[in-house]
């Protein structure tokens, strides 16, 4: 099995609509996992038929009981994430705050503090056209959000451990989320733009995945809204030595089929669509020469 | 006042609002710009100027192995995983330690003393007479945005008008930015991403008590099923932008719509006094 992580840095590049129209273009039955678990919008283009929820529990949260506590004070003094209040006489947590670390308990004279197990998400399987897809809602608000794309990563596995290709979308960012992405991924696909913005957050999502082996590519999504950035961006790629396997280019058919629903793939021979294919067929490429290499 | 500028969707344009309308109130009056979207900060690109930086440290423990006795206690104790006590020695995981504090408290020879762990920067910079850019960055490879973050803000927690540019997405980093706020500012647009990840940040602020006013960017006219959405849930819509290739060049190589245009200013400006009715401050 490959895995293959799309992922981006900066939000908004077009992760999720290249993730969906690679699922559509990419030969055989697939896993998918959607570990942008924040805010998970693949399944609105992959029309994907509920199997099963489950709760996801994140860390233990500390419970402040008023009627044991003495109102000493000892928790909020000890708290390092600011997260103990006094309410009235006595002491309380904000769960919003609490990072779980139980501190407040060991420190608590009369033992008012008890840590509480709760369901900060879910994690969803789904079935689809092209294959199994796991996603997760995670509580807004709440954290431990890279623990829960491991759950997701962990739920698609157990589904089917002997399918070639293993489809990622990832989260924007570098932290904790996409950490947990990436780690055990053997490939990522580096969704950018040309801005200056999207060049400055390749740069550092690169970085990021250098630390953790897998083969870096990029493609550049509406490439043709800034030329002179867009070579740019090729100019990195090159003296990087990171393979630029597509170039998307602007297209109101994109909007049109997520409005829709649909990978744009879907959307009678669009531009972006002839662009996507010959994405594709770049990543086949080096997707056969990685197992090649085995 | 504080106001944050979020959006649950990546991309939708939270930078170009927070920095135009810095720009627009730094004309007037003092403005402070933080960059809490410590992954991948962008103001800085908007505002070119000399920075000075400090250095964000959390402290990490350091366990003195001629003291320790191996007992057990500080890896029991810890909720994260970050210790693990051998017969021989002990294995600290750095990147998994939330700094608690908890391993040095509950070992019984005190063989524990924490030292500082450089997580991030915070730079800071007067890109117009009037504006203090003040921007966190999370090192590369480091999981733990929130003490960034929250260096970050509280660099700025005697300031009076502060303009907080949050990440993407609906958890923890986002909670950070927004604790305190007097309004949230969201930036939408409108599809069915944008809608969806915008009923989840509305959530976030709600449950934090900041108002939040909607701007829908990149509009091309085919806005109806967000505006339901603000209609249903009592949200005013605050601003909306045309999609336009010519604003998107401007983004794209880093200016910014109100240096080019005026008329951009003045609608910025109507911005910045909506926000101050949503977020209930006195004129």
């Amino acid at each position: 099995m490959i895995r293959l992580a799309v992922i981006s840095g900066k939000g908004g590049t077009g992760k999720t609509m290249i993730t969906a129209a690679l699922a559509e273009l990419l030969p055989d039955t697939l896993l998918m996992a959607d570990c942008d678990v924040d805010a998970a919008n693949l399944a609105l283009l992959l029309d994907p038929k509920l199997i099963r929820t489950e709760p996801f529990m994140g860390m233990k949260f500390a419970v402040i009981d008023p009627a044991v506590c003495i109102g000493c004070g000892e928790c909020e003094v000890h708290c390092r994430f600011d997260a103990v209040h006094p309410e009235g006489n006595v002491y309380r947590v904000s769960p919003l705050r609490c990072e779980g670390c139980a501190v407040c308990a060991h420190v608590c004279p009369v033992e008012a503090v008890t840590m509480q197990p709760r369901q900060t998400g879910e994690v969803m399987y789904s079935q689809t056209k092209r294959g199994h897809l796991v996603q997760a809602h995670l509580v807004p608000g709440a954290g431990n959000s890279g623990l829960l794309v491991h759950a997701v990563k962990k739920m698609a596995l157990e589904q089917d451990r002997d399918c070639d290709l293993f489809l990622i979308d990832g989260p924007p960012g570098t932290g904790c989320p996409l950490i947990s992405t990436i780690s055990g991924v053997d490939v990522v696909l580096i969704v950018t733009e040309p801005s200056v913005s999207g060049l400055h957050d390749l740069k550092r999502v690169a970085a990021v995945c250098r630390q953790f082996r897998p083969r870096i590519l990029v493609a550049i999504n509406k490439f043709d809204l800034d030329e002179s950035l867009t070579e740019s961006i090729r100019q990195w790629c090159v003296e990087e030595n990171i393979p630029l396997v597509g170039k998307i280019p602007f297209d109101a058919a994109v909007i049109e089929s997520v409005r829709q629903g649909v990978p744009v793939t879907r959307v009678a021979d669009s531009r972006a669509t002839q662009a996507i294919q010959i994405l594709k067929a770049n990543l086949e490429q080096e997707l056969k020469h990685l197992g090649n290499q085995r | 006042m504080k106001i944050a500028v979020a959006s649950g969707k990546g991309g939708t344009g939270k930078t170009m609002v927070a920095a135009n309308l810095a720009f627009t109130l730094a004309q007037a009056c003092d403005v402070t710009l933080v960059d809490c979207d410590v992954e991948e900060p962008n103001l800085h690109l908007f505002f070119p100027a000399p920075v000075t930086a400090t250095d964000v440290t959390v402290p990490v423990p350091v366990i003195d192995e001629k003291t320790c006795d191996r007992c057990g206690k500080c890896g029991e104790f810890c909720q994260y995983g970050a210790l693990t006590v051998l017969r021989e020695r002990i294995l600290f995981f750095p990147d998994l330690c939330h700094s608690c504090g908890g391993c040095m408290l509950v070992c019984p020879k005190n063989a524990i003393h924490e030292v500082p762990k450089r997580i991030g920067t915070i730079t800071y910079a007067t890109p117009l007479p009037r504006l203090i850019l003040v921007s966190g960055y999370l090192d590369t490879g480091n999981p733990h945005a929130v003490p960034v973050i929250r260096a970050a803000k509280s660099a700025t927690a005697s300031d009076n008008l502060v303009i907080f540019d949050a990440s993407p997405g609906t958890s923890c980093p986002v909670v950070e930015t927004l604790e305190g706020c007097d309004v949230c500012i969201m930036v939408t647009e409108s599809t069915p991403f944008g809608l969806h990840d915008l009923r989840l940040a509305v959530d976030v602020a709600d449950r934090l008590g900041v108002p939040s006013g909607i701007v829908i960017n990149r509009s091309d006219g085919r806005d109806e099923a967000t505006l339901d959405f603000c209609t249903n849930h009592d949200l005013d819509v605050i601003m909306t932008i045309p999609f336009d290739r010519e604003i998107a060049a401007i983004q794209s190589r880093g200016d910014l719509i109100c240096r080019v245009s005026p008329e951009w200013q003045k609608a910025f400006s109507a911005l910045y006094v909506k926000c101050r009715a949503l977020g209930g401050v006195d004129q």
